[in-house]
């Protein structure tokens, strides 16, 4: 059965506070080289077949809030 | 006058907005279950706070979703009452009924405290009763109201923005504002004035008992809808 993986990230415009406080911890432990991190979703979808066109659909319905979030998709397996 | 309080699983202000409105606002209040489909019989609808599907996905998400909110994006959509408090403005954000989202308060923490509100208009039911400013509590910790730039100046210039969180003197000052709203956001409206979500808790301060009575200024509004 095909899988779909879904990601979806918060909009690059809006401060992801949880992510900033993940860069802070990993440049305490000295990876200096982190300037930011942003944490965002993975969604594993089980589908029995791809439509392409009902996938976006999901994610705009349900699965990401436009307001905040970008989602992108990709077919794997 | 009766209210429909929608129940969801994880709602758990469902019990304190039956009581304070049976009690302190005196009108009708009846549970509705989330996979109820109908909202006939009542006059105004109250989607309380809580933890709804334990917040999955997204706060709000998952019963934005269901059979109830379905029946409430109509019922809103005749111009009838309709508020939603903490999960429940999430919720109604969710469901596309009030612009804007809530996201992760700014330091990450569940703030559970008193703040000062300002009502930022007079054209709605549930703001018209508001004349001074008013000490009610929050608890949440997704309370952090997000709207872009267009959508702000959008709210703005239509008059949307309900509350804001406001220091004891009426002021707007950062400090005053709990979770890091855009604009001290703390409740909003949708165009036509009828539908209110805000993050504090009018339900939690309607008996001198509970640490104040200004949640009323709010609620009373339903004591003025024609049945």
């Amino acid at each position: 059965m095909p899988t779909v993986r879904v990601s979806v990230t918060l909009k690059p415009s809006l401060l992801d506070s949880a992510g900033r406080t993940v860069a802070g911890s990993l440049k305490h432990l000295g990876y200096e080289e982190v300037s930011d991190a942003r944490i965002g979703k993975l969604i594993t979808l089980q589908v029995e077949t791809v439509d392409e066109a009902r996938i976006r659909e999901m994610c705009q319905k349900l699965l990401a809030n436009p307001v905040i979030e970008d989602f992108s998709f990709e077919v794997v397996g | 006058m009766r209210v429909a309080i929608l129940q969801f699983p994880g709602s758990n202000c469902d019990q304190d907005a039956l009581k304070s409105l049976r009690e302190d606002i005196d009108v009708s209040a009846e549970y509705v279950w989330h996979d109820e489909s109908s909202l006939s019989g009542f006059d105004a609808v109250f989607v309380p706070g809580g933890f709804t599907y334990g917040d999955y996905l997204r706060c709000g998400a998952i019963a934005s979703q269901s059979p109830i909110i379905r029946e409430t994006v109509k019922f809103a959509n005749e111009g009838r009452p309709v508020i939603g408090v903490c999960n429940g403005f999430q919720i109604l954000a969710e469901a596309a009924l009030l612009p804007g989202a809530l996201t992760r308060n700014i330091n990450q923490k569940f703030i559970c405290k008193d703040v000062f509100l300002r009502a930022e208009t007079k054209r709605s039911i549930w703001t018209s009763g508001v004349d001074k400013v008013i000490r009610i509590p929050i608890a949440h910790g997704e309370g952090r109201y997000i709207v872009d730039a267009d959508g702000l100046k959008a709210i703005e210039d239509n008059e949307q923005i309900a509350f804001r969180y406001v220091n004891s003197q009426g002021q707007i000052e950062d400090s005053a504002n709990p979770n890091g709203s855009v604009s001290s956001i703390a409740g909003v409206i949708n165009k036509a004035g009828n539908v209110l979500g805000m993050m504090p808790h009018p339900e939690r301060a309607t008996k001198e008992l509970l640490g104040g009575i200004d949640g009323l200024t709010i609620l009373r509004a339903l004591s003025l809808v024609k049945a």
